[in-house]
Formats: C-alpha cells, structure tokens, sequence
C-alpha cells in the first residue's frame, strides 16, 4: 500500500541538471540546534542561549557527541508549566535567565538567544526580547536572536540562521571600497590557510563570517563580494545581497577541483590574471594530488550513497565521484537550493539519483537492495546499518573535522576510506 | 524558566522510548518534529544497539502546523503498523507536539487497528526521563493486563509443593546502568536458592510475556526508577508481593536473599554465606585499611546512591561525606539514606550544585553519574560511576554486574581502583618534595600524567582563594603557608579551611605552624 504522507515525485528541470526525486517522509536529521556545537566553538566569546524544553537540553549535550564538559557556551533555558500555563511571564524570566548567564560569564561579547520548536509554537518573541535586552546590556554584550527550530531548520541550516542574524550587525563598508566575505564556519587552521592563498593572489582585505571574536566583526557593504565557504548559507547569502554586496557564483571548496573553482571566482572578481592564478596554486595543488593518490587507490570503484543529512552531499558526491573515482549509488540531500547548488549540479554525472528530501524507511529500504560500499548517514542509523554488514560514514564529521581546502582533500577523502580500510583489516 | 547547562535526564519520551527499544513486538509511534530524531544515537551510538529504537516520528514542520498534522499522526501510526507488524502499538507525543494538543493517542485509538494501542501522556514540561519509563512500563502493563485481573477478594492460588518458586525481573531497560548483567546476575542468585526466573522485562521481554507476569509467585523490583508503579500495581490487582530490597552489595544481596526466602517461602540459610563473592575478604585484608576512613561523596539516581552509602560505610570503611540524588521522584529514599549517615542530603537536577558541594566538601573519592566523573576530574579527585545517565563506558564489554555477589567485586575493584594504593599514599606523604611522587603526580598504576594532576590542582585554587577571602582576618605565616603545601592537595583546601576556622575560633591574627598543628589536633584527622 502506498502511505499517504508519503509521496516521490520526479522533476525534470531541463538543460542538462541531473533529474531530482522529491521524498515526503519521516524525516531522520538533527534540527538547527546542533550547529550551536561548532558555532560556539568557533566565535569564542559568544554564549548560545535556547529557550526551548528539555529535549532541547538533552539534544545539544547528545549531539556534541562527548560531554565537553569545560565550561560550555550554551544552555538552555528550560521552558516549564508554569512559563507555559501563563503564570511566570515569560519576557521577565527570560531577563532573569539572562542576567545569571551574563553574572556567570562576564567576559562574553555576543549572547545568542536561540529559538527552538517550543518557542517557536507558543509564538515567544525573541527578537522583540533581544531589542529589549540590548538596551539593558548596551555597551557590555551584544544581543542576538534568530531562531533553530526544527519546524523550519534541518541540521547546518541552523547555521545559516545565525549568520543570516549576525548580517545587521556587520559594519557598513565605506563607500568606494570593496573587499572579500567568506562566509561559513571554517576551522582556523583553514582560515588560516585560505588567508595565505587569498594575499598571495593579492585579494585583500579579505575577511571571515563567522568572525573569531565580536570584536572583529567584518564590514559589509556594495564593494563586498561574498565567497560561501559551506553550501548551506542561502539566507545569509541573500541578507548580504540585501546590502548590496555581490554572491560571487563557484563550487564549494572541497578537493582540489573545488576548491581551485572556488578560489578562481575570487581571482577572477579581483582580476588576477590566469598565469598568475596558476602560479600561484601549483604547488599547493600539486601536494594535494600526491596526498590524495593514496585515498584514490582505496576508494576508485567502491559504491556510495548519501543519506539527507549535513547539506554537503552534493560537494561531497562530485568531489568523490570526479576525483577519487568513487561511483554515486544515490545522493540525497534535505532540500535543494538550485541558486546555490548551480555550479554543483553541472559537475555532477548525468543519471545520477538525486533525491531531495527524506522517506527514510524507504531509503534505508533502497540502501539494503542497493548494498553500496558505503554509506553516509547520521549517527542515529550508522550501528543499525554496520549491523546489517554495510560500511558507513556518520555525516556529523564532516561539520567537524577540517575538510575545506586544497591541504585537508586528502583527509577528507581519508574519512571515507577509514572505514573501508578498518574492513579490510578486521578478521573478527 | 530554568537555565540548565547538562541534564541528568532527559525529557520523559526519552524513557518512554527506553521501554519500547527495550522490547520485542512494541513500536512507539512519536509526535514530534524531526529533530527529536536525535534520540535514535543514544541508543545505536551509547549503547551500540544494531538496531534503530522501535520508534517512528511524525516530524512534523512548520507548514503542517495549520491542520495536517493530526492527518500526519493518522499516516504515521498506519505506516508503522503495515511496516513494523507490532503487537503492541504505544502513542506518545513529545514537547512541542503536546503544545500543539493534536490528541495523537486518541486519534490512534480511534484507528480500529487490530492489536491493542496504548496512549500515553508524557507532560514534558514537568515531568522527566525516568519518570516517562516508569509511567511507560506501568501503562504497558495494565493496558495489557487488566482484562485479566482477577475478581475483588480472589486471592492467587498457593504455589504447588513439588513446583519450584517462580520469580519476575521488573525494571532493567535499555540505557538503563548495567542492566544487562545485573539480569544474569541475579537471575544466578535466585537460582542459587531454588527460584525460577519467569519474566524478564522490560528488557527482551514480549507483550506475550507481559501477559505471564501474573504466573509468577512474586516480583522483584529492581530498578524502582522504571518499575516501582508496576509492581504496586501488580501487587494490588493479582496479590503478587514484591521483593523490594535491590541486592547491590553484600549485605544488601543478603537482606535480598532473605526477603525472597520470607516471600517465597522457602529456606535461604546456606546461600547467604556470599559465597563467591571475594569482597569480604578483600576488605578485610591488611591492604584494605588504608580505605579506613577516605572520604565519600556519592550523587546518583536514588537506588544506586542509597546502596553505594551502605556498601561505602558497611563493607568498605569509608567515611560518607554527602549523598545525593537527581531523582526526585525518589528524594525520600537518599534523605533517609543522608539521615542514617549523618550528612545534608543534596536533592537537585542542577549539576553546578553538585559540583558546589563536591568543591566544598573536598572528598577523597566521587561516585557518582558521567557528570560526577567530568566534575570530579575538573576537582582533581578520583572517581568511579555507579549509576545512569550513561556514557558508552558504561556498557562495558565484559560481564561487570552491580549486583549480587559477583557485583560487589566488580564494585570493590572499581571504586577502590582510582585510589592511591595504600604504600604509595605514604610515601607521597613522607616525601613530599620527590621529583617523582609530588602531590600532584597521579596514582602510579594510572599512568604518567602530571599535567592533568597539576591542572587539577590550579582548579582547585578558586576554592582556596574564596576561602582566603572569606576569612579575611586571618593571615598565614609564610613558614605556616609553606608547610601547608606538604599536605596531600586533595585534604589540603579542608586543612586550610579547618585551619581558618579554629584560628578564628580562638582569636588568632597570624597562623604559624603551631596553629596549623593545634588545629589538626582539635579536628582530630
């Protein structure tokens, strides 16, 4: 019988875009909040504030994997009967919540006040609280709402709603200027990287979204060309071109091809010339080809499906399809941003099952006939599927593990030979 | 509102999930949007199940909120059932989904699906994790059992003379802390005196195993956390008495063995000699008295922190400085517990409290949760964890049971391990300037570590500095300061506090050595 929440459609959207499969279903990924896990890592003087129930609480301390259990830069301001039934007014306690989180943590720049479903569905309203508590707090810490609720984000989209709500606050760009955005959270040590290939190519000033403190929060304006280092950021995107900075179009920076696309859109803004553009790159493309050599011979003809999950499937697909020579079984991803995933798509092979959206017993349906060499997939499912004899890879690695750039595509290519690898030499 | 940075539990259909993915032929049918998927890892990831929880989600979004979502409860509940072919059908709705007051377990019951589908309410903005197992297993059993319950006044029949007594397991679930190889453990002990184990559950149990609950001659409740209601229930409607001590430790195992032989009426004399268990002797031994007297601090769930104070002040020497429990559900058992051994019971779900009092007491050993373990390694003192919320250590792959006899050698090894050895505490003692055993050296069998003993240390400083602070009146001599340092860190902050207070006590400006050892005396430690 055929459920009837459930429902596959076909799209063909024309030229030569790989058709796309549209899944209704249950769905089977993190909500928005679980992106608090590397946001506060990376901002470090922020504090993420959800007001949200327990299971919120108990998400974010079961998503972060371990308990890092130095004193974290979230919480959760646990929603009770009494803030429900109308008896404590929520704006007061909401003030008294923040003010022992600020007594705690003097030293804090941003304090994030985070929507969840909860809040969303008793229609609390953050922002109008973050106004408010700005006043208070004017001069000492900067307020910020935006909402993860798992009713309108999936996963990374979490992220997305942060910039999008860190992009009013940018300072404006002075008239007359211009200068490089790279927006998404990256690790430092690729920033880092980045920030040497960008001032070889002679780009500069050249800044990072997310910044590293609130005191460096980057300047925005129409001189700015905005480079997205992570597929997921469509809302932040479209708020910075609501200030008049320019989306610089490219393959997101995973492998080499990728990311010598990526960091070419940006010569090509600049108007760095070809020769110099390759000058510049050939050394660092030609450590990342003798690196990622050895990951090919492992994973060159091996079999791949991506459950919906981080959003980076597609990347991830092209990168291991075009230069590890893995074959594409299915690539699923939670939803399908053409405008962002232009120059993905037209790298991708034509005939490519791409599905957008979740079924998931129907996936892991398809996963079982299809026996794939591996399986990207969220930690919820890895155990269950390892069980059943298939090799997997939990998606949420990838959000944490420096993967971007031309140094990390051999460790990035690593993470999916790991596993294959750990197969070959179990005799257990 | 209530600002919470770690959660000793989870919301309650997290425990209602527990009891589900602990059993055959049960499926939850959830209402909630899809970020409450997460709670899948706890049980592939923590516990390494190969299997995902028998749990399908509506996960509902934003879009729906306007009126499909009670359409989405119906789809759900249809698809789990042509799917997963459950016996048994539980219907739960979580935080945001009880906000928006579809009735998911009405509409499900209003289906017509032909097997029994249980509703349950889980108010998650009062109510937690072990409380949602609880409410979960007793729902499971009455909605099973209650056509079946006999009339008013009829009392079950005496077990027959040539059969053997018979015995149900109630309480162990998935995530539960050493369930697993507590049911072996015990189901041993039981067999030991001539009982049969007939059902175990939740864990691996049947809704057809529910259903032979009632030929048992009586239950063991041993979780209290996850079966207290069940077995009460139980007791009241099928006159099934419950076997209430929970054997963790030798004399409780003893207290165990003894209330099943009254129940059971059957003669337990010869088992009670815990006869393979090593602890006794172990304790006794000459090695053992340097555990005389180390101080204790014990935070938990109420059943393993009330048994971990017996075996503590009883079979192991150690003096109990403080005991708690998250579960308030079961705050009169600790303070009982707390009363019986003199000390302020902690009640409380907060674990900066915790960490509060476990700064200010200054123990010498932690038992306690995975937040105990993260507390007490920030403190420098040496931990062992004795009960949920687990962590993927605590499923261990050898057999290491809490309970029975086995059990209290597995926790005579656990919680004495982390401690300095007896020799070594001495040296450190005597020597106290030695390049290799400086008091912020590690246990020696722990492994090369001074960073983390000397991290330790500085962590424990605020707690010295707030204390110096209070105490304002009062100055250390240099001489005096200096030999405070030849303490051992770990009593050091309870020596400089005692030392302030017995100093203020008599009126003294200037703390000198002297002070330091008169006080010592009149604290007599």
């Amino acid at each position: 019988m055929t459920a009837p929440r459930a429902a596959r459609r076909d799209s063909a959207p024309g030229n030569d875009l790989p058709v796309v499969a549209r899944e209704r279903g249950q769905r089977h990924v993190f909500c928005g909040l679980a992106g608090i896990v590397w946001l506060h890592r990376k901002i470090q003087d922020a504090f993420f504030l959800v007001i949200g129930s327990r299971t919120c609480a108990h998400l974010l301390q079961s998503a972060a994997g371990v308990m890092i259990f130095a004193e974290p830069r979230f919480a959760t301001a646990i929603l009770q009967e009494r803030d429900l039934a109308g008896l404590a007014d929520c704006n007061q306690e909401l003030d008294r919540v923040v003010g022992e989180v600020l007594d705690r943590r003097p030293d804090l720049g941003t304090l994030f006040l985070v929507g969840s479903c909860p809040s969303e569905v008793i229609k609390l309203d953050l922002a109008k609280a973050a106004e408010r508590l700005s006043v208070v707090y004017r001069g000492r810490v900067r307020i910020i709402d935006y909402s993860a609720s798992g009713l309108e984000t999936t996963f990374t989209q979490g992220e997305d709603a942060c910039l999008k709500a860190l992009v009013p606050e940018l300072p404006p760009l002075p008239q007359g200027e211009r200068s490089l955005l790279v927006v998404g959270t990256l690790p430092d040590v690729v920033e880092d990287q980045f920030g040497r290939l960008f001032a070889e190519l002679g780009i500069s000033p050249v800044s990072f979204l997310p910044p590293r403190h609130t005191a460096d929060f980057p300047p925005l304006g129409s001189g700015t060309s905005v480079l997205l280092a992570q597929p997921f950021l469509g809302e932040s995107a479209r708020a910075c071109l609501a200030r008049g900075a320019r989306l610089l179009s490219a393959p997101y920076p995973f492998g080499i091809e990728g990311t010598l696309g990526w960091l070419r859109a940006a010569a090509d803004d600049w108007g760095v010339s070809p020769a110099v553009f390759d000058a510049a790159m050939a050394p660092a493309v030609a450590r990342a080809e003798r690196g990622l050599a050895h990951q090919r011979a492992m994973l060159a003809g091996k079999r791949i499906s991506f459950l919906p999950d981080s959003q980076l499937e597609i990347p991830l697909a092209r990168f291991l399809h075009r230069e590890c020579g893995m074959e594409l079984v299915e690539v699923a991803t939670p939803y399908l941003d053409r405008q962002l995933m232009m120059d993905e798509l037209a790298l991708l092979p034509s005939g490519v099952r791409l599905t957008e959206g979740q079924d998931l017993d129907r996936q892991l349906d398809r996963v079982r006939s299809d026996r794939p060499d591996i399986t990207v997939c969220g930690l919820g499912l890895a155990n269950p599927l390892e069980a059943e004899g298939l090799r997997t890879k939990w998606s949420i690695e990838l959000v944490f593990t420096p993967v971007h750039g031309f140094d990390q595509a051999a460790d990035l290519a690593e993470l999916f030979a790991r596993p294959l690898r750990r197969d070959a030499l179990l005799r257990i | 509102m209530q600002l919470t940075l770690w959660t000793y539990e989870g919301p309650p259909h997290i425990g209602a999930m527990r009891v589900a993915a602990s059993m055959q032929g049960v499926h939850l049918v959830l209402h909630a949007p899809q970020g409450d998927t997460y709670a899948d890892l706890l049980f592939t990831m923590i516990e390494r199940r190969d299997r995902r929880p028998p749990v399908t989600y509506t996960t509902f979004q934003a879009r729906e909120l306007g009126g499909d979502t009670a359409q989405l409860v119906k789809a759900s509940v249809t698809e789990a059932y042509e799917r997963f072919s459950p016996r048994v059908l539980l219907v739960g709705e979580a935080c945001t989904a009880e906000l928006i007051q579809d009735q998911a377990g009405a509409l499900a019951r209003g289906m017509g699906l032909p097997i029994p589908v249980l509703p349950l309410e889980l108010p998650a903005y009062v109510r937690k994790e072990g409380w949602g197992a609880n409410e979960t297993f007793y729902q499971l059993i009455r909605g099973l059992l209650k056509p079946r319950v006999p009339d008013a006044g009829r009392r079950p029949e005496p077990r027959p003379a040539e059969r053997r007594p018979r015995a149900n397991l109630l309480g162990p679930t998935a995530l539960g802390f050493r369930c697993r190889d507590d049911v072996t453990e015990v189901s041993r002990l039981l067999a030991s005196v001539g009982v049969d184990v007939h059902v175990v559950a939740p864990l691996g149990a049947s809704p057809e195993d529910l259903l032979r609950i009632p030929e048992a001659d009586f239950n063991v409740c041993l979780y209290p956390e996850t079966a207290d209601q069940a077995c009460h229930w139980l007791e009241r409607m099928f006159g099934q008495p419950t076997v209430k001590t929970v054997p963790i430790g030798i004399g409780a195992t003893r207290d165990f063995l003894q209330e099943v032989g009254r129940v059971a009426e059957i003669d337990v004399g010869d088992a009670k000699a815990a006869n393979w268990s090593r602890m006794p002797w172990y304790s006794r031994s000459v090695d053992s008295t340097y555990l005389t007297g180390k101080r204790v601090f014990i935070f938990a769930d109420a059943t393993h922190a009330a048994a971990a104070a017996r075996i503590c002040a009883e079979e192991l020497g150690f003096t109990v400085v403080g005991v708690g429990t998250y579960a308030r559900e079961f705050a009169r058992d600790v303070r009982a517990c707390a009363h019986r051994y003199g000390v302020e019971p902690l009640i409380t779900d907060d674990y900066l409290e915790v960490e509060a009092r476990a700064s200010e007491l200054q123990p010498e050993l932690m038992l306690g949760t995975q937040m105990e373990r993260h507390i007490a390694k920030r403190l420098g003192i040496p931990c062992a964890v004795i009960s949920a919320p687990v962590h993927v250590q605590d499923f261990p792959a050898r057999y290491a049971p809490q309970m029975g006899f086995e059990g209290a050698n597995v926790l005579f090894d656990t919680w004495v391990h982390p401690l300095m050895m007896g020799l070594e505490e001495h040296l450190i003692t005597m020597f106290r300037e030695d390049f290799e055993f400086h008091d912020a050296a590690m246990p020696s069998h722990l492994g090369p570590r001074p960073a983390a003993g000397r991290s330790a240390g500085a962590a424990l400083e605020p707690v010295d500095a707030q204390a110096q602070a209070g105490a304002s009146a009062t100055i250390w001599a240099p001489e005096a300061e200096q030999e405070l340092k030849k303490i051992p860190f770990f009593v050091r902050g309870k020596a400089r506090r005692n030392t302030e207070r017995f100093a203020e006590e008599q009126g003294i400006q200037t703390i000198t050595v002297e002070t330091l050892y008169d006080a010592k005396a009149h604290f007599g430690r």
